[in-house]
């Protein structure tokens, strides 16, 4: 057992069904007790999705516990195939389902034969991987599954596009910006003279996946999710992937790189080369360049931060502070313990120390100690900030619905090194006003005492009204009391009691 | 024919796969309620990442509140439950000292039989500080019912009562005799008898359900006036103060998912329980106050005059409602008394989707809701326990209801297909008890309206892609 009041990564279902869900007409059916479907309420207010989210619940209750599910998954697998047919139905484990060892494989096999949907079981295991794992696991699980059923029924087209073309894997649903990030890398490649295949999982048919193939190469934006499929793409058909994260200057023109490298191996006349694209983008198109040279950013020189979040983000945010703006990086760390190695390695040079955790009370200690000008992180680590007085910029999941904006705020690309620039500069203090603080002493902390226009007041309230005062929380208090002094004042009532408190609040609706 | 239809309730069940909160969010708001807890929730990640991201921004404010995680060694009984119980206690002792801990039992607990009830004594007296056990899990109860599990578990540590009056009788007596010494035997008969008269005013009377203090004493305040004085609340603001129970003492409900502490109280503490409606909007809180006074004999004064005030004040809201319909799917319990106040502010309500309906408990709400149906002269509603989502789905894609009241799963689809919601959490969540709160469960109810009535002219009302015909 371990006292957790927080963590980082949600458990392994959750990774399911973002994948399932992210599917066009794929549904998900959770195995699980009656308040497990809370994914359908975060999909629903932190996406804003007007559709309703294509998961429900195959409730575990008493009867089940006693007697087992029987029919009851297979009648809700048909059942749902016949509401709305899906081109495939996921049934996901939760941790009750786990315990309970239900030979959730067989209800599957049961209900695939009546149904018209295709049906497979999610391969996760509660207690050994978390949602992120989760979730690259279900996608290989889904890609495998229609690959195998095309070459079993001989439907599989191994031949590449004409044209150049890439697959982008792994933008799905509730991802940290993956949806602004899924068309800057559009653009990237389109700007490359390079089609997008395939798309996967956001947004993706099912029945498309036997196009996978076609591609040239598979880019892979996020570590977490994506990279089992590359493999198991690479290992079985050949293709290449590229795994480099495009975000930060340096990073971008590293992807395209390897990009062009890929492309040239398949074409034999015209060879690509991207370089001066690269270099136009650099110079011109991104402002991140030129802003790290700028005065503004000489301020910044030396200072120290501290970075916090997914594998991906952390390291290239890491690297994106200390390479490209000379941000002092203090300590970074990640709380994808699974990918430690990997993380290590790639900030390796970049910062003072590591820290591989999935304690938020470790993280809290060392920005305590450490006592950086800005932090980088999560949401957890903006509350710590805001406990510690320190600018936190958000960076990575777990995110909360600020972290869904309509705006364009892609993290990747080009585009990308400017929204991260202008994320880096407001984190911290504006230079300017950082001096001036230091200068004249301080912020003006003189409070408002009064708002009303005289302090003079004939009111008395007694002990118990004062008591009840006190109860109401703090940002209404001041509302309340203005209303029960002038419902008093009209009534020609001078002592307040927890009564008139009440009467006011009727009489003023306040 | 309305009225045929209305004379015979009719409940409806169906299948049970409907979207609502898991018990253990009952934990945000207990935590909160009772300032000298620590509720420990023992379960998986999954209850943690429910209970982090449903609570929201209150993760942050330090909470009397923590999980403990069961990992593989505790599922397969490596590890020893009790070791490991004892352990995070001690750490919680240590940390927070607490006047109380509450252990939360979840789905997992339940599945792999851990003996909660079993350990906590051994381990409270190991450890001295009170535990008390609730299984609010997913297997068994919804939402608020959470609640219910742990007031009913709290209800066994009230103090006995009659023990409490004598041993207050003695110390009243000696402390009396010792003041007045030096008065006459005569006189000191005298006053005693005098604190005798005011201890008797009424048999004591004990509130059950959490509510915001401010609440609270509004609605003792209210039965104050009416001279019915309110000798305690179950739960109190500290686990300390807990009123004490007996025989003797007279217990009513103030909301409408508390049906096992209602049994708890009845049948373990032998209390007597006031079978009210429960007093949300001005016309419940008027029943309920009447059905309280009745019981002890008291003629209510002014009671009527003020339900009417109060409706007055309703005005500008009320002209917004007259004649909407409404539909609640039904998550949180609250839904048969919301439609009756609804009902009685000239809302037509299609359909009461509800978790769970105790009949025995809820009997004075339903028959006041029938009664209210009749003076309105409308049908009763269909009530329909365990609901199926989907099924309601369809129904109002048919009956298009004015507002619909659901969960938040549900709620931002709806209004992209051009039906008004909101959220059935913030009526927990809100001040709705009493003649004082009236206001503010209109306010809620009608928050979509107006928001819609200034957008309505815009003309994207719709916001979906022409969909397929045989899909939600």
């Amino acid at each position: 057992m371990k006292l957790a009041y927080w963590m980082y990564a949600g458990p392994a279902h959750i990774g399911t069904l973002r994948v399932a869900s992210s599917f066009k007409n794929v549904h998900a059916i959770m195995h699980a007790p009656l308040g497990d479907d809370y994914f359908n309420v975060m999909r629903s207010m932190l996406e804003r999705e007007r559709d309703f989210t294509p998961v429900t619940a195959s409730i575990v209750d008493r009867h089940v516990l006693a007697r087992g599910s029987q029919e009851k998954v297979v009648d809700n697998i048909t059942r749902k195939d016949k509401e709305e047919r899906p081109d495939l139905i996921v049934l996901t484990p939760t941790c009750t389902s786990s315990i309970l060892q239900e030979d959730l494989q067989n209800f599957v096999d049961r209900a695939s034969i009546t149904s018209n949907s295709d049906v497979i079981l999610a391969d996760v295991n509660h207690y050994r991987v978390n949602e992120l794992q989760a979730a690259d696991r279900t996608l290989e699980q889904v890609v495998r599954y229609y690959l195998e059923k095309a070459r079993r029924q001989g439907t599989l087209d191994q031949s590449i596009t004409k044209e150049p073309s890439a697959n982008i894997i792994g933008i799905f649903t509730l991802g940290f910006h993956n949806q602004h990030d899924c068309r800057e890398l559009k653009r990237l490649l389109q700007d490359s003279n390079i089609k997008v295949n395939k798309v996967i999982p956001e947004g993706g048919s099912v029945k498309d996946l036997q196009d996978l193939p076609k591609a040239w190469f598979n880019l892979v934006p996020y570590r977490e999710i994506g990279l089992m499929t590359a493999i198991y793409l690479e290992k079985n058909f050949g293709m290449p992937y590229i795994s480099i994260t495009p975000m930060g200057i340096v990073d971008t023109a590293e992807c395209i790189r390897q990009i062009e490298k890929h492309v040239n191996n398949l074409v034999s006349n015209k060879k690509f080369n991207y370089e001066p694209y690269i270099d136009q983008q650099t110079r011109f198109v991104s402002q991140a360049a030129w802003f790290s040279r700028s005065i503004d950013c000489q301020n910044l020189t030396g200072k120290k931060a501290v970075v916090f979040g997914d594998a991906t983000h952390a390291a290239s945010i890491t690297r994106i502070l200390a390479r490209e703006m000379g941000i002092r990086v203090s300590c970074t760390g990640t709380y994808c313990k699974h990918d430690a190695e990997w993380f290590k390695e790639q900030v390796q040079g970049f910062c003072d120390e590591i820290l591989v955790t999935d304690d938020h009370t470790k993280v809290g200690d060392m920005i305590a100690r450490i006592e950086p000008s800005a932090i980088f992180g999560t949401q957890m680590e903006r509350h710590i900030g805001k406990r510690l007085d320190i600018p936190c910029g958000v960076i990575s999941s777990p995110v909360h619905i600020q972290n869904f904006p309509l705006g364009y705020r892609p993290f990747l690309g080009y585009e990308g090194t400017n929204q991260i620039a202008d994320l880096v500069y407001n984190s911290f203090t504006l230079g300017m006003e950082d001096h001036l603080l230091e200068i004249f002493g301080g912020h003006d902390t003189k409070e408002v005492i009064t708002k009303s226009l005289s302090t003079d007041t004939d009111l008395t309230w007694n002990h118990e009204s004062q008591l009840e005062l006190n109860k109401i929380p703090g940002f209404v208090r001041g509302k309340i009391k203005r209303n029960t002094e002038k419902f008093a004042r009209q009534n020609n009532i001078t002592n307040i009691t927890v009564e008139i408190m009440y009467a006011a609040k009727e009489a003023l609706s306040a | 024919m309305s009225n045929k239809i209305s004379e015979t309730l009719t409940f409806e069940c169906e299948t049970g796969n409907y979207h609502t909160f898991c018990p253990i969010s009952c934990v945000a708001w207990l935590y909160q309620k009772i300032e000298d807890s620590f509720f420990l929730v023992v379960g998986t990640k999954t209850c943690g990442y429910f209970l982090q991201n449903a609570l929201g921004v209150m993760i942050f404010a330090e909470p009397r509140y923590a999980m403990a995680e069961l990992e593989e060694g505790d599922i397969s009984a490596q590890s020893n439950d009790y070791e490991e119980l004892k352990r995070l206690c001690l750490q919680i002792k240590k940390d927070r000292n607490p006047s109380v801990i509450i252990w939360i039992g979840t789905c997992t607990t339940e599945i792999i039989k851990m003996d909660l009830e079993g350990m906590a004594p051994k381990l409270e007296n190991e450890l001295g500080i009170p535990i008390v056990v609730a299984r609010a899990n997913g297997l068994d109860y919804a939402f608020t019912q959470g609640e219910d599990t742990v007031l009913a578990a709290m209800a066994h540590r009230c103090p006995e009562q009659i023990l409490l009056i004598e041993r207050k009788k003695v110390i009243q007596d000696s402390n009396i005799q010792n003041l007045f010494s030096f008065l006459s035997l005569e006189k000191k008969e005298e006053t005693t008898n005098k604190n005798f008269e005011k201890l008797k005013k009424n048999s004591p009377l004990v509130l059950f359900g959490s509510l915001p203090s401010t609440v609270a004493s509004q609605l003792s305040s209210e039965l104050k006036r009416q001279s019915v004085q309110v000798s305690g609340w179950l739960p109190a603001q500290r686990y300390t103060d807990l009123p004490s129970l007996g025989d003797q003492v007279y217990v009513c409900g103030v909301n409408p998912f508390l049906s096992r502490t209602a049994t708890t109280l009845m049948r373990r503490r032998k209390c007597k329980l006031i079978g009210a409606p429960f007093p949300i909007g001005p016309d419940g809180t008027r029943a309920w106050i009447e059905k309280i006074c009745s019981v002890f004999g008291i003629k209510t004064k002014g009671l009527e005059k003020r339900e009417e005030q109060i409706w007055e004040n309703l005005k500008d809201y009320l002209d917004l409602v007259r004649g909407k319909s409404v539909f609640f799917m039904g998550d949180n319990l609250l839904e048969i008394s919301l439609a009756r106040f609804l009902i009685r502010c000239g809302m037509i309500v299609y359909e009461i989707g509800i978790p769970y309906l105790d009949k025995r408990y809820q009997a004075a709400e339903l028959l006041f809701s029938q009664n209210t149906c009749k003076n309105m002269s409308i049908p009763m509603p269909r009530i329909v326990e365990k609901p199926d989502n989907y099924n309601q789905i369809q129904r109002m894609r048919e009956l298009k209801p004015d507002l619909a009241i659901t969960g938040m799963a549900h709620a931002n689809p709806l209004e992209a297909r051009g039906i008004n919601t909101k959220w059935s959490v913030e009526f927990t969540f809100a001040q709705i008890h009493g003649f004082t709160n009236a206001r503010d469960i209109l306010e809620l109810v009608t928050r979509p309206l107006r928001r819609n009535n200034n957008l309505e002219n815009l003309g994207w009302s719709n916001l979906t892609k022409k969909e397929t015909k045989n899909k939600i």
